[in-house]
């Protein structure tokens, strides 16, 4: 018997942690106070590139409080402490090692660490320190890097060709475009934090904000030569992250470092203006489009080239022209990605990587060809829409964009709109629709979970994750309730600590489909090891069933029952006492799925009203509708949320995110929120949250395919398409600001 | 950060007392400017008077003039019935600033006293000759996309960055000071200066004067007037281009007019070429038109900000339309 969601299904459950959140009882990394705990600021460098010659930190160490200074100058290696800088490591392959060496990479790079009795004794006694640099010549531009720096080579860097690479070219309607996106910073609200202690010389307790326990106390493991139960992370709350929160960054090893040398906890937490480099950003790129059809709107070719960055001490890619390989039935196809070095600080993965980037480019193209083409933008991509994946040679295991279309275009009322450009004012505005389709993979990796059923009727369900947001431990509750049959208040999911069962990272919307997929199996088994009990007890024999099969029984409001006759049942309760039990406990473990014979993916369609205002340039969001198919919907309440986010994600992206940084100092000069925007509720109209809400027969048991990421792809593509309809000027650099329109 | 005193004055002339007699001290009020600066290390007073236990928190109509305590907050004056009523360009432009967590502790004097939020002052790695006389603009050849296009110099481009003080300036209103040489009244105008070969004074004030109030003389505009303000994101943004604009509107004919610009200068910018021209005309955008481009003499942008030249005109055309009900 599988284990899967059926009709009716369960109505949605308020967020099990939304009280703990709202009253400020959730304790997030920054907020552990630990006896003796000393506080640690980081010290960043002030020049782009260069060596440092000689620090002066006799002032700070000197400073009232002050435990002690760690900077290349003076540290000692604790041991066991390894880092692999030697050999024959290309040098974007060698990272940034804290205090490692005297080389400046980056504006902002970590120095030195203060740490002090009070966090304010630390923040000015980090003010002291003198630095003596030699300057080297730098470049951050990546404009003016393309001509002069050599792009890295490798794997991730091979040409994609199918087909004819000329076939765009010689087709009768054709469009040509670069699309250009700055840097977007992902800025969560919770500054990045890690409270260390080092119980003994060779156990860590460590509170950290990670969006993954696992690969976190691997690399801790791994750099201070640890064994894996030496190594504890506890993560209970996370206020956002969106990709940020995967490495152990600079400012984490500093504070295990720091730590063990004054021997006392210790807390670091960024600076808001340090988020800015230290923890990642999505990376600028420069993406060029062509895009070839026939009269009647069948695209014939499609070429999409891709520029983007990298820190010059490591490589960071992500798959920017995949979503051109196989959104789209486009025969001939060619994609190209490059990647330069850079002066810079390391980018990483942001909410729907690569894909956010390319979908926005590819997503705008496809608009402008529908406009050359005279056709309905919708239509268009009706009637190039892939029924298999031609990239991987494939069918889909499920693919309801078409649904999404359907249900995003009426909610809108997209077939009222007058297609032509500037051709509904509203007042003194310009009205205009757009619309733009996103795309994500789906997968499934292994994950642990730990059940112990009680008694009592409780459930308790334990996995080593960390929840960013989206409502894991809620979602993980209903998926239990449904499968076992017990009502939600019964069950409590226990994660965010390293010592529970190895559950899975979170990002690349792939936790509810791997958990879940063992929570469901949990409950299986939980169901079969309940069966088993019982299964000889008159009370499930009747005169035609003898032997009782676990086919024949369903398990409903905390009860074992005969299928065909209800009558005959037992509570989950009873069952265990007539077997003497206090409870049942175990470990379920569900192996990572190698999906080969299909490809997955969740998709979006997102569809727009914008107001646009042409003398002062100014835009409203005026209505949003993401319609979306991630397969089944686990918890309908916080999977909304998870759309809503998104979007709110794409209007900064589309309308107002933008990283700048002053190229003659190579040094950001936006790194506040004052200066960085991100859309306020007053720019955030109401947002229509729909799902097509349909299995995935494939991925796993509950037929989910993840909607984390893909409620931010597209989105920007759909905001400058309606700036489009609405004003005739289509804008290819975001974020577009009123100076643009005007 | 360093170590500081804090100093509770309890009467105006200690709080002078205080600040003429130590060069390194400053008022707080609402502190929503000064601790900012003082976090980033702009600025680092060794002694901070806090002031708002004066009695300078009333507001109120005298003979000829409405008068409001240095101390009000932005959030009471915006919303008090006196100030809808007789000043409504005042409300309007009070609650285009900032947000309504900032206005219930910002104060007027801390408004008419915060600084740019020029990024290059921010950034004490950065040369800045209002922060380091001497030191450059960093802003003159980096990035200046929210910087003047009147008024500047080769030392600094920063604008002043209140919606409040665009408000004042265009409503004739008076800053009232005392300081250890007594009282003064000046000019809203004069008040701010222009950054010339001096740009780390902002405005005309010394050290140890207090603002201790404003008064707006009573004037016509209560009924065609607006603020309109545009900026990057809905709210809790600073102004790309703001325009105060009041007319005096009579039989279709502008009696009088009022039109003031902020994002745009060093302070204030108060448009007299264009309200000049506006007077006795009657209402049409034809003149509206004329009146911007007149407002625009004299306009020079830098490398990032072009766009004001064009925003500027457009959004004093808008504010007088809105104003003058032209829709
Ligand atoms: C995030 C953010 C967004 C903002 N957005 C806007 C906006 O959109 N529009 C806008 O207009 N403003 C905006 N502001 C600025 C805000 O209006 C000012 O911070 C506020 O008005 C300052 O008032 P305060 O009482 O807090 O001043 P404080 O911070 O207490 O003082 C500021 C300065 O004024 C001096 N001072 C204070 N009172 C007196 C006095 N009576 N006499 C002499 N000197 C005095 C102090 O010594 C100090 O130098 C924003 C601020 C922030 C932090």
């Amino acid at each position: 018997m599988e284990n899967k969601l059926k009709e009716p299904f369960m109505p949605p459950i308020d967020r099990v942690d939304g009280k703990l959140k709202v009253t400020g009882a959730a304790k997030y990394s920054a907020e552990y106070n630990i006896p003796q705990m000393a506080y640690g600021v980081m010290v960043g460098s002030s020049i782009a590139k260069g060596i440092i010659l000689s620090m002066d930190t006799k002032a700070a160490e000197n400073a009232p409080g002050v435990l002690g200074v760690i900077t290349p100058f003076n540290i000692e290696k604790p041991a066991g402490y390894n880092i692999e800088t030697s050999g024959n490591i290309s040098a974007t392959k060698k990272g940034f090692n804290v205090f490692d060496d005297k080389l400046i990479r980056f504006s902002g790079q970590p120095i030195a660490i203060v740490m002090a009795d009070s966090y304010e004794r630390a923040l000015h006694a980090a003010t002291l320190i003198k630095v003596n640099y030699k300057k080297d010549s730098f470049q951050t531009n990546l404009e003016k890097a393309i001509p002069v720096v050599k792009p890295l080579e490798g794997n991730a860097f091979k040409d994609y060709t199918r087909g004819d690479v000329n076939a765009w070219k010689t087709a009768p309607v054709k469009i040509e475009a670069e699309y250009n996106i700055p840097i977007e910073v992902h800025n969560p609200m919770e500054l990045h934090a890690i409270t260390v202690h080092w119980e003994t010389p060779d156990k860590v307790l460590v509170y950290e904000k990670t969006q993954s326990l696992m690969d976190t106390q691997e690399k801790i493991m791994e750099l201070f030569g640890l064994k894996k139960e030496n190594v504890h992370i506890i993560t209970k709350f996370i206020g956002g992250a969106f990709g940020s929160a995967f490495n152990v960054w600079p400012h984490a090893v500093a504070a295990l470092i720091g730590a063990k040398q004054i021997n006392k906890p210790l807390k670091v937490v960024l600076s808001r203006d340090q988020m800015f480099m230290n923890v990642g950003y999505r990376p600028q790129s420069i993406q060029k489009i062509s895009i070839g059809a026939q009269p009647d709107g069948k695209i014939t070719g499609i070429n999409h080239e891709a520029i983007s960055m990298t820190a010059s001490y490591q490589e960071f890619t992500e798959g920017i022209v995949n979503v051109s390989r196989m959104l789209y039935d486009i025969p001939n196809v060619f994609t190209r990605y490059k990647i330069y070095p850079m002066d810079l600080s390391l980018p990483t993965w942001m909410r729907g990587p690569g894909e956010t980037t390319g979908a926005y480019a590819l997503e705008c193209a496809i608009d402008e060809l529908a406009h050359a083409l005279k056709m309905d933008p919708l239509k268009l991509r009706l009637l190039n829409y892939s029924d298999t994946d031609l990239e991987k040679q494939r069918p889909y295991s499920s693919k309801y964009l078409k649904e999404a279309f359907e249900i995003g275009s009426e909610k809108i009322g997209w077939n009222d709109r007058h297609p032509e450009p500037r051709s509904m004012p509203e007042g003194d505005w310009l009205a205009g629709y757009g619309m733009g389709s996103g795309v994500f993979i789906g997968w499934r990796g292994g994950a642990q979970v730990g059940a112990r059923f009680t008694a009592d009727g409780k459930l308790l369900l334990q996995s080593a994750v960390t929840d960013m947001g989206p409502g894991t431990a809620t979602a993980m509750t209903k998926l239990a309730a449904e499968t076992f049959g017990i009502s939600p208040d019964k069950i409590v999911f226990e994660m965010g600590d390293s010592s529970l069962p190895p559950g899975i990272m979170q990002g690349g919307s792939g936790t509810t489909s791997s958990l879940g997929t063992t929570v469901n199996n949990a409950t299986l088994s939980l169901k079969k090891k309940l069966f088993e009990l019982v299964k000889n007890k008159a009370v499930f024999h009747t005169e035609t069933i003898h032997d009782v099969k676990f086919e024949d029984v369903v398990f409903e409001n905390g009860q074992m029952m005969l299928s065909s006759d209800h009558t005959r049942k037992m509570s989950y309760s009873d069952i265990l006492e007539s077997a003497g039990l206090d409870n049942i406990e175990f470990i379920e473990e569900t192996k990572g799925f190698n999906n080969v014979d299909y490809s997955t993916y969740a998709y979006a369609a997102h569809f727009v009203k914008v107001l646009v205002h042409p003398a002062t340039g100014v835009i409203k969001m005026e209505k949003i509708v993401s319609a979306v198919d991630g397969g089944t919907i686990v918890n309908d309440k916080t999977a909304r949320s998870q759309i809503i986010g998104g979007v709110v994600g794409g209007i900064g992206m589309a309308l107002m995110e933008e990283g700048v940084v002053d190229n003659r100092y190579g040094r950001w000069v936006n790194n506040n929120f004052a200066d960085y925007h991100v859309p306020v509720n007053a720019d955030v109209p109401h947002i229509e949250a729909l799902f097509v809400n349909k299995p995935d027969p494939i991925l796993n048991p509950m037929g989910s395919k993840g909607i984390g990421e893909v409620a931010m792809v597209g989105f920007a593509a759909a905001v400058a398409n309606a700036v489009f309809h609405a004003t005739g000027k289509r804008i290819r650099a975001l974020p577009i600001t009123p100076d643009k329109i005007i | 950060m360093i170590n500081f005193q804090y100093l509770r004055a309890d009467t105006q002339k200690k709080a002078i007392d205080a600040l003429a007699k130590d060069a390194s001290a400053q008022f707080i009020a609402g502190g929503t400017n000064l601790v900012d600066l003082m976090k980033k290390g702009v600025t680092s007073p060794q002694r901070i008077v806090d002031i708002t236990h004066l009695p300078l928190k009333q507001i109120e109509k005298v003979p000829g003039y409405t008068r409001i305590g240095s101390l009000a907050l932005n959030s009471e004056v915006a919303e008090h019935e006196l100030i809808k009523n007789n000043h409504p360009l005042l409300s309007l432009a009070l609650q285009a600033g900032a947000s309504p967590q900032l206005r219930n502790m910002a104060t007027v004097g801390g408004n008419i006293m915060q600084r740019t939020r020029c990024t290059y002052f921010y950034d004490t790695e950065m040369p800045c000759n209002k922060r380091i006389p001497g030191s450059g603009c960093g802003a003159l050849q980096g990035y200046n996309r929210m910087h003047a296009i009147f008024g500047a110099s080769d030392k600094c481009i920063a604008v002043h960055p209140s919606d409040m003080c665009v408000a004042l300036v265009a409503l004739d209103a008076k800053v009232l000071v005392s300081g250890p040489k007594g009282n003064r009244r000046i000019e809203f105008e004069d008040f701010h200066r222009l950054p010339g070969n001096d740009a780390a004074k902002d405005n005309v004030l010394q050290q140890g004067e207090l603002i201790t109030g404003i008064e707006i003389p009573d004037h016509p505009f209560t009924k065609n007037i607006h603020y309109l303000k545009i900026r990057d994101r809905a709210s809790y943004a600073f102004a790309l281009i703001s325009v105060a604009a009041t007319l005096d509107i009579q039989n279709n004919v502008i009696q009088d007019v009022r039109l003031a610009m902020g994002g745009v200068a060093h302070k204030p910018w108060r448009l007299p070429a264009a309200e000049e021209f506006l007077k006795g005309k009657k209402v049409s955008e034809e003149i509206f038109r004329e009146a911007a481009k007149i407002a625009m003499n004299g306009s020079k942008a830098y490398e990032h900000n072009a766009f004001k030249l064009k925003m500027a005109p457009a959004a004093i055309i808008e504010s007088l339309k809105i104003a003058a009900k032209l829709d």
